[in-house]
């Protein structure tokens, strides 16, 4: 038989989105951990929060594109580390597939719902 | 053969399978370590599942003068700020565990007693920025 890797003798390690995943995990982590900087210190140090200041900020330019970068980059993020939590404790394929799907599913509307909110200012 | 390389007999060393649920509820110790990792889990997983509230929020805050009145009419409830708590405290559990997790990636506080602390420290910071955060929502400073 030709060791072709497909039928029983299929070899189902090594596809390689191991490292890439918890590197983009890690990377989408510090610009969250920036992100969240510049919003925590603008919310503790702030008073007298109107629509102008806050919709100020998001209406320029790089805070727009730095807002969707960091909201997309939490979205992997998610999605790495509930594939993980799925593949922990869900041992049935067909019930950990369901779940993979409507993970990603859910965080693709998310991710197209946050690039409207932010273009809609 | 000298005595000093002879093999010795293997101790019957304790196996530890199929850990029921139950048994880490009851009977497992839990190091520091594990509240945080734990806590790391489940607060991911509350984020994930509320994203869509947060951005109904974010939506709602930002699309007009309108809405962003509707917002802080919703956020002045005293019941939705402890629930915007709540979510800020998971959010900061998660946040200090994660950058707990990028110092040990770089082999950082690996040590049994560096780790400890620094789970310590994960858990005091984020309780810290929690309750200087809900000093701020209810309008102490």
């Amino acid at each position: 038989m030709a060791k072709n890797n497909i039928g029983p003798n299929r070899l189902v390690v090594g596809a390689h989105y191991g490292l890439k995943d918890w590197l983009a995990q890690r990377v989408t982590a510090i610009v969250m951990v920036l992100y969240t900087g510049i919003l925590l210190v603008s919310f503790l140090t702030g008073d007298n929060f109107s629509y102008e200041g806050w919709a100020g900020l998001f209406a320029q330019q790089w805070f727009k594109l730095f807002s969707a970068v960091t909201l997309l980059g939490l979205f992997y993020h998610a999605w790495v580390g509930m594939r993980d939590i799925w593949m922990d404790y869900v041992k049935s394929v067909a019930l950990r597939l369901t779940l993979q799907v409507a993970t990603l599913l859910w965080l693709i509307a998310c991710a197209v719902w946050t690039v409207q909110i932010l273009w809609s200012v | 053969m000298s005595e000093a390389v002879r093999e010795t007999p293997k101790k019957e060393r304790p196996q530890f399978r199929n850990i029921h649920v139950m048994d880490l509820a009851l009977s497992y110790r839990w190091p520091l370590g594990s509240v945080v990792s734990i806590l790391h889990r489940a607060s991911g997983v509350v984020l994930f599942l509320l994203s869509p509230v947060v951005l109904y929020l974010l939506q709602l805050s930002l699309r007009s003068e309108v809405s962003f009145s509707y917002f802080q009419g919703i956020a002045s409830h005293w019941f939705v700020k402890l629930v915007l708590l709540a979510l800020i405290w998971g959010y900061m559990q998660h946040f200090c565990a994660g950058v707990r997790h990028l110092f040990m990636d770089v082999h950082m506080g690996i040590e049994k007693h560096s780790a400890r602390a620094s789970a310590i420290a994960v858990l005091a910071v984020s309780l810290a920025l929690t309750a200087l955060s809900g000093l701020k929502l209810f309008g102490v400073f």
